[in-house]
C-alpha cells in the first residue's frame, strides 16, 4: 500500500493529512490550536452535563438496580436478601423499621371486586385509605382510585365531574363511580410491557416489579380504564404516614421513573384480609372475595344482582363489577334479590 | 483493519475542514446539541417531571418526533426503488444520500426514546427479559436496530469501496439492499402498530393509520431529501441532474395524494358516524368542552399539506425555486400532523373521561432540538465525508488536499469533478 505518511502537522486544524512540511513554529502552533479545541470542547461538554451534580443517586435509583434480577429469577435466598436490603434503605430513608413480604397467591383463590353504584356517595373515604395503605406519593400526588360525579342519566365520564368537592356530597341528580384497576383477565397492559415487569398473577392481579420497570408508560397508553400512575420524580411521603407492613410487588415505596397501579392490596388480601379501600368505605358500598368459592359474597352478588362491566366491549373481561340494589320485583329471579 | 481505521480517521478529519458557512452551520448545530444534552441532565437529575406529560397525557413531544422521525427514514427506500427496481440512472448517484439519511434518522429515533423512558438506566433489562413477540415495542426495537445495521453497511461497504477504487461487489450488498426495501416497510407498520393494537385508545384503534403512516411518510421523506439534493448542488459541486428532482417530485405527489385521500376517508368515518368514539378526533379538529389547544396547529398542517399538493400538481413547481418551498411546507405539515396530531389527541379526553391538556416544557422541547441538532449534525458530516469520496478526491492512495481557504477548495474540487469521470 502507498499510503501517505502522517506528519506532525496533521494534527493541525484545517489539514487533511499529507500537508507539505510545515516550519516547527507552525506545528506547534496548530498543536496549541487543537488542544484548546478539544478542551473547549470538553469543557463545554461538561458544562453542559453539570445538572447531574445534583443528583441524589441512591434516593434516586434506589441502590444496586443494575445487578437486580427480575422478581421471577430470584432464589428464595436472594429474595431474603433482597428484602433485607430495601428494608435497611427504608430505614435509612424515612428511619423506619418495616417489613417486606412477599405473600404469594392462595391455591383456588382468584379475587374479584364488586361496587355498588346505588349506595355508593361519593365521600371518597377509599381514595385516601388507599394512598395511606400503598404509600403512594403525596408530592406529587398519586392515587389509585378516581372517584367520577355524574349527572343522572348518562354513563359516559366524560360528562362527570373529576374533581367535584367532598363536602357536598352526595348531590341530588347525581351518582358517583370510583374507578381504579379492574385486574383484567385479559390485561392490555401486561402484553404490551417491553421487558415483562409487569404479569398477572395466578389469583388474577395484575402486578410490576418496580425494579425491573423502564419506565417506557406503553402499559399507561394501553389501559383502557386509566388505572396506571407513572411516578415523575422521586416519591415523597411523610416518614410518619409510611405503613411498614409492606410486600415486594405492592406497597413497598417506589422510585421515581416507573409505573405503579392498585394491586388490590395484595400484602393483605393474600393474608385473609379485606383491601383497605373496602375497610374505609362507611356506606358498604365495596365488596370483595374469592370468585372461585360459590358461597362467597361476590359470588352471590355475581349470581343474583344486575351487573355492569365498564367498557365490556374492549374485551379485558375485568374482575371489577359494578352492580345496583334493586327495588321491587325480580323479574328472573322470583323475588328473591 | 488498519486501513479501515486510517479511513475512518480520515473521515473524521475530513468533517472539520469547510468554508466558514459549513463551520457556523456545524458551530451552530454543536450548541443547540450541547443545549439538548443540558436539558437533558437536567431531566435526568428531576426526573421526567421536567416535561409537560402528566398520568393524563403520558406520551408527549418525544414519541411524537419518534413517530415522524420513523416515517423520515423512509425517504431511503423511496430512492432505493427507483433506483435498484427501475434502474433510474439519475438516481444512481444520489441514493448513498437517502441511505445516510436513514441512517441518521433512525439515531434520532432511539434517542428520542430513550430520552422517553423513565429509567434509561435500566435499558440493558431489554436484553435480560425481552418480550418477543407480545409487546409491539420489542418488534420496534428489533426492526429500527436491524434497518440501521442494514443501512450502515449498505452506505459504509459502498463509501470504502470507492475510497479504495474497487468494484463493490455485487453478492455483498445487493441482498441488503432488497432487504432493507421490506424493512423499510416493516418499521412504519411495526410503528404504526404500536398504536393500532391498543383497542382502549380508539382514535388510534383504527386499519387506517399504518397505511396512511406508511403515505406520510413517503411524502416527507422524499421531500426532505430534494431539499438535501438542493443543498448538496448550492454548497457543493456534487452534479444533481435535473430529472432526479423531477423523479422525486413525482414520488412525493403520488404519495401526499394517497395520504390525503387517506385523510378523507378516516375523517368521513368518525365524522359522519358521529358515535361516542370520536371524541379525540373532535379535540384535535375542533375542540372539547372549551379544550382546543391542538385546533390551530391541525388546521395549520392540513392547509400546509393541502398548498403543497396543490403546488406539486402545477407546473411550477418543475423550477426549483417552488419545489422547495412546497417541500417545505410539505415537511412541515405532515410533521405537526404525524406527529403532535397523532400522539396527543389519543390521550384526550383520557379512557375514562378527563380532559387534561398537554403543553411541553421548554425544557423538553431544548432536548428534541439537541436531538434534532445532533441528527442533522450526523446526516451533514456523512454527506461532507461522502462526496469527496463519490468524487474521487478522497481516495486511499492520494493525499486530499484542503486548505482553509474555501474558495481554492470549491475551484479544486470543480477541475477535478469536470476532468475524471468517475467509475460507478
Amino acid at each position: 500500500m502507498r499510503l501517505p505518511v502522517l506528519n506532525q502537522g496533521d494534527s493541525g486544524g484545517g489539514c487533511g493529512g499529507g500537508c507539505p512540511p510545515e516550519p516547527p513554529g507552525d506545528s506547534r502552533r496548530s498543536f496549541l490550536r487543537t488542544t484548546v479545541s478539544v478542551g473547549a470542547g470538553f469543557a463545554a461538554l461538561g458544562a453542559a452535563l453539570s445538572p447531574l451534580r445534583d443528583l441524589d443517586v441512591d434516593k434516586a435509583f434506589s441502590g444496586d438496580s443494575l445487578l437486580r434480577d427480575h422478581y421471577k429469577e430470584l432464589s428464595a435466598e436472594e429474595k431474603a436478601r433482597l428484602f433485607a436490603d430495601i428494608e435497611a434503605q427504608i430505614d435509612r430513608s424515612y428511619g423506619v423499621k418495616a417489613s417486606v413480604g412477599d405473600p404469594q397467591p392462595i391455591p383456588g383463590v382468584e379475587f374479584v371486586y364488586a361496587l355498588n353504584l346505588s349506595r355508593c356517595d361519593g365521600n371518597r373515604a377509599c381514595v385516601h385509605a388507599c394512598v395511606k395503605e400503598n404509600n403512594q406519593s403525596r408530592s406529587p400526588e398519586i392515587q389509585y382510585i378516581r372517584v367520577v360525579e355524574m349527572p343522572i342519566g348518562t354513563f359516559d365520564p366524560e360528562h362527570g365531574d373529576h374533581y367535584y368537592g367532598d363536602e357536598e356530597t352526595p348531590k341530588p341528580g347525581h351518582f358517583y363511580m370510583p374507578m381504579q384497576c379492574h385486574q383484567c383477565a385479559n390485561p392490555p397492559c401486561t402484553k404490551v410491557c417491553p421487558v415483562e415487569a409487569t404479569w398477572q398473577e395466578a389469583d388474577g392481579i395484575t402486578v410490576i416489579d418496580y425494579d425491573w420497570c423502564i419506565g417506557c408508560r406503553y402499559c399507561q397508553a394501553a389501559c383502557p380504564y386509566w388505572a396506571r400512575r407513572f411516578n415523575w420524580t422521586d416519591p415523597e411521603i411523610p416518614a410518619d404516614e409510611l405503613n411498614p407492613d409492606m410486600a415486594y410487588l405492592s406497597n413497598r415505596p417506589r422510585s421515581r421513573g416507573v409505573m405503579e397501579k392498585c394491586t388490590f392490596c395484595l400484602q393483605r388480601t393474600r393474608k385473609g384480609r379485606m383491601p383497605a379501600c373496602l375497610e374505609a368505605c362507611p356506606t358498604g358500598a365495596r365488596k370483595f372475595g374469592n370468585i372461585l368459592d360459590p358461597s362467597s359474597e361476590v359470588s352471590q352478588i355475581l349470581r343474583n344482582k344486575r351487573i355492569l362491566v365498564l367498557k365490556e366491549e374492549v374485551g379485558t373481561r375485568p374482575r371489577f363489577f359494578y352492580y345496583f340494589d334493586e327495588r321491587g320485583p325480580q323479574p328472573n329471579e322470583g323475588g328473591a334479590a | 483493519m488498519r486501513a479501515y481505521a486510517r479511513f475512518l480517521y480520515r473521515c473524521f478529519r475530513v468533517s472539520f475542514v469547510g468554508d466558514w458557512r459549513y463551520q457556523l452551520w456545524m458551530l451552530g448545530l454543536t450548541i443547540l446539541t450541547l443545549l439538548g444534552i443540558n436539558a437533558w441532565a437536567r431531566q435526568f437529575t428531576e426526573g421526567l417531571i421536567t416535561t409537560g406529560m402528566t398520568d393524563q397525557v403520558s406520551w408527549g413531544l418525544f414519541i411524537a418526533n419518534f413517530t415522524y422521525l420513523v416515517g423520515m427514514a423512509a425517504a431511503a427506500v423511496m430512492l432505493v426503488i427507483p433506483v435498484y427496481i427501475y434502474r433510474n440512472k439519475e438516481l444512481h448517484d444520489l441514493v448513498i444520500f437517502g441511505e445516510l439519511f436513514a441512517v441518521a434518522a433512525i439515531i434520532m429515533c432511539l434517542l428520542f426514546v430513550t430520552v422517553d423512558l423513565g429509567r434509561p438506566d435500566r435499558m440493558h433489562h431489554m436484553l435480560l427479559r425481552f418480550n418477543f413477540p407480545m409487546s409491539l415495542l420489542t418488534w420496534d426495537v428489533l426492526v429500527l436496530n436491524v434497518y440501521l445495521l442494514l443501512n450502515l453497511h449498505i452506505c459504509g461497504y459502498l463509501i470504502y469501496c470507492r475510497y479504495r477504487r474497487q468494484e463493490p461487489s455485487r453478492w455483498f450488498y445487493i441482498p441488503f439492499v432488497f432487504i432493507s426495501i421490506v424493512w423499510a416497510i416493516s418499521i412504519h407498520t411495526v410503528t404504526a402498530f404500536l398504536l393500532v393494537g391498543l383497542g382502549g385508545r380508539p382514535f388510534w384503534n383504527s386499519a387506517i393509520i399504518a397505511p396512511r403512516f406508511l403515505a406520510s411518510a413517503f411524502s416527507a421523506g422524499p421531500a426532505f431529501i430534494i431539499l438535501t439534493l438542493m443543498a448538496i448542488e448550492w454548497f457543493t459541486t456534487h452534479p444533481v441532474p435535473r430529472k432526479a428532482y423531477m423523479t422525486l417530485r413525482g414520488i412525493v405527489l403520488v404519495a401526499m395524494t394517497i395520504n390525503v385521500f387517506l385523510l378523507g376517508s378516516e375523517l368521513f368515518t368518525e365524522f359522519y358516524a358521529d358515535s361516542a368514539h370520536i371524541a379525540s378526533v373532535k379535540y384535535l379538529w375542533f375542540g372539547i368542552h372549551g379544550h382546543d389547544q391542538l385546533v390551530p396547529w391541525i388546521w395549520t398542517a392540513l392547509g400546509m399539506n393541502l398548498l403543497a399538493l396543490v403546488m406539486l400538481y402545477l407546473p411550477i413547481t418543475k423550477s426549483k425555486k417552488l419545489l422547495a418551498p412546497a417541500c417545505l411546507l410539505l415537511i412541515v405539515g405532515i410533521w405537526i400532523e404525524k406527529g403532535m396530531g397523532l400522539i396527543v389527541p389519543a390521550f384526550v379526553p383520557t379512557p375514562i373521561g378527563e380532559v387534561v391538556e398537554y403543553m411541553p416544557t421548554a425544557n423538553e422541547i431544548l432536548i428534541c432540538l439537541g436531538i434534532w441538532a445532533f441528527g442533522l449534525l450526523l446526516y451533514t458530516i456523512f454527506v461532507r465525508v461522502t462526496i469527496p469520496v463519490l468524487s474521487g478526491r478522497l481516495v486511499e492512495d492520494q493525499i486530499f488536499h484542503t486548505t482553509p481557504n474555501a474558495a481554492a477548495e470549491f475551484a479544486a474540487d470543480q477541475r477535478r469533478t469536470r476532468t475524471q469521470e468517475v467509475p460507478s
